[in-house]
């Protein structure tokens, strides 16, 4: 007799039952992921709201009166640094937001606190795991960076009509950054300080050497490949171009979407594939 | 007969080179009480998983509702309810969302999850812990909401991984009884234990299972008459004494064609009058410090089969 004739009522009875969760999973997760958020939301909303004007307000009112005062309105690149600098705090932002949601809750679902597991015994899939953290993730990019955008506008920041698509370019550096740490936290079996080196050690140079503050091209050439491989460089430099017309040839902004996009394509299939292998032992 | 909700056919699962579950069959009839016995490491978790359809068979065959779970994983696994071995509760939700966010994962409407997580809440007896935190639960309580989380999709199948390790006596009793009406109102209960009085209570049917393989299956009465005496004698002489007077007793009773079992702390001998061997002992000068005559359980069939404890 075969096991698995796949004839019986049960088993057209699995079949029905399971079509739902096989189309919709991954927004399952979402929800639940959305749910753990508003545990949260209070500092969500805070870190939202209360990072970019203390930011805007410190870099884009305090340093730009020093150097607008000393270099004219114009002082970089042709317009304030009030509006140079706010589309590459907005880009820090999205990064920050991954940076905090790709790692920690990651080594959490998989480890400390299994519901990665448990939700692998429902007829959710690992791959619908990953992709429901992601789209929970991109929700509350969105509602940070909408925030964020709201505030430049009201301080001036952000003169090009275009400007909101400096969102969507954040959004592209957070992910973009996110999917591959996302994979790397996945391969973890034990945090033994590596997820605080990650901050250490890959977030805040990055921050440093992508001209955030400055333009890249301030720093010698041997430091400048730095800004190159660094998601929040493209996104920043990206987040210029529609936030002020920030002038580059069209090949470059070209270069920064297929490179963010690629790297959410890898980061984004790496985790796919780990938890695929880590949640089916 | 209807058709077995679960089969396994030589389900072998291999770690590298190590074989977890070396060539296991069973078959699980709906409704029906199914147990896994054996010591730690025995591969019942491993077992459990391939049933689950959380983890992929080496080889063999598996088929649950007459589904293959290498392709129908999800179908399956929308028919399980699954209590695993450690609780896996999301502690950073309360207790009822916890099963509203899971009854989601099957697809149910918001509504009736809602309504379900209420009636589960009162079969678990967590009336008032609505809005608890998970982690200010006792394990008793924690291990009931997981029930109770594995039963929102109303399974067909509920896989139980040792459900009362850890727990203290009271707690396991409300457990059992739990689970006990859950078994009345037919649903099929696969599950593992090292405790034999938990298999005892809980199974129709059980196989021993010992370093991946499958010592022995039938009923708990059939196994005990089939690998044990009716009754058996535990005597105890004090941890000096014991080996020697253990030694002693084998050649005596063994003699008589009983088997003896020279434990650590005790000496088991297997008769069907365990007073009348007690008598021969003392008639024999011998003095245990206390002795007891009881009858054969499922643990006195597991040292048969393996010549070790269950719980060691
Ligand atoms: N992912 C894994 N990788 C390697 N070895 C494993 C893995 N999972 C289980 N094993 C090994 O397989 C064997 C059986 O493990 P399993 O967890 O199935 O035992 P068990 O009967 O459930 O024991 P326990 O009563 O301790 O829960 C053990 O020797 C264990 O170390
Ligand atoms: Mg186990």
């Amino acid at each position: 007799m075969n096991v698995t004739t796949g004839q019986s009522t049960d088993a057209a009875r699995a079949i029905a039952a399971g079509r739902r969760s096989r189309r919709w999973g991954a927004w399952y997760v979402t929800e639940h992921r959305l749910r753990m958020m508003r545990t949260y939301t209070g500092t969500v909303v805070i870190a939202g709201i209360g990072s970019p004007l203390l930011y805007l307000y410190a870099l884009g009112v305090g340093l730009a009166t020093i150097v607008d005062a000393n270099m004219g309105p114009d002082a970089v690149d042709g317009v304030s640094y009030l509006v140079f600098v706010a589309p590459a705090l907005l880009a820090t932002a999205a990064i920050t937001v991954a940076s905090e949601e790709f790692t920690y809750p990651i080594m959490l679902g998989y480890k400390w606190n299994p519901t990665f597991t448990g939700a692998a015994a429902s007829p959710i899939r690992p791959v619908q795991i990953v992709d429901g953290v992601v789209y929970s993730v991109i929700i509350r990019m969105l509602v940070n960076l909408v925030l964020f955008y709201a505030l430049m506008v009201l301080f001036g920041a952000a003169p090009s009509p275009v400007g909101f698509l400096g969102i969507v370019a954040s959004l592209l550096g957070g992910l973009a950054f996110g999917t591959v740490i996302m994979g790397y936290t996945s391969t973890l079996q034990e945090d033994t300080g590596q997820l605080a080196m990650v901050q250490r050690f890959i977030v805040l140079p990055m921050s440093l050497f992508s001209g955030t503050f400055f333009p890249l091209a301030v720093f010698p050439i041997y430091l400048q490949w730095i800004g190159w491989i660094s998601p929040l460089w493209h996104a920043t430099e990206l987040a210029r171009v529609f936030s002020y017309g920030y002038a580059e040839p069209i090949w470059l902004t070209l270069v920064h979407v297929a490179y963010l996009v690629a790297l959410i394509v890898i980061g984004w299939a790496w985790s796919r594939r780990i938890a695929v292998r880590r949640l089916n032992s | 007969m209807p058709a077995p909700v679960i089969v396994a056919r030589d389900l072998v699962k291999k770690y590298q080179d190590f074989a977890a579950v070396d060539g296991i069959s069973f078959e699980v009839a709906s409704g029906e009480s199914f147990g896994l016995l054996g010591p730690n490491g025995a591969g019942k978790s491993t077992t459990m998983r391939m049933v689950g359809a959380v983890s992929t068979r080496t080889s063999g065959e598996l088929g649950i509702l007459g589904l293959d779970p290498d392709v129908h994983g999800p179908e399956i696994r929308s028919q399980l309810g699954v209590v695993p071995q450690s609780d896996n509760l999301d502690t950073e939700l309360r207790v009822r969302e916890n099963l509203l966010v899971y009854g989601r994962y099957f697809g149910l409407p918001r509504k009736l999850v809602a309504q379900r997580a209420d009636e589960l809440l009162a079969f678990a007896q967590l009336e008032g812990k609505e809005k608890a935190r998970v982690d200010a639960l006792s394990g008793g309580m924690k291990r009931r909401l997981t029930i109770a989380r594995a039963l929102i999709n109303d399974p067909r199948i509920l896989l139980l991984d040792e459900p009362t390790t850890g727990l203290d006596p009271q707690a396991r009793h409300i457990l059992w009884d739990r689970l006990f009406r859950l078994k009345e109102q037919g649903t099929t209960l696969l599950l593992t234990t090292h405790y034999m009085d938990e298999a005892e209570q809980l199974c129709d049917r059980l196989v021993v299972v010992d370093k991946g393989t499958i010592m022995a299956e039938g009923s708990p009465a059939e196994l005990i008459r089939a690998h044990s005496t009716r009754e058996v004698l535990e005597v105890r002489f004090g941890s000096d004494h014991n080996a020697e007077v253990g030694a002693r007793l084998a050649r005596a009773q063994g003699a008589d064609g009983h088997r003896v079992e020279v434990l650590p702390d005790r000496v088991l001998i297997y008769s069907d009058n365990g007073e009348a061997e007690l008598v021969k002992i003392t008639e024999a000068g011998l003095r245990p410090v206390t002795s007891l005559v009881r009858r054969s359980s499922l643990e006195d069939v597991f040292l048969r089969l393996t010549g070790r404890s269950l719980v060691e």
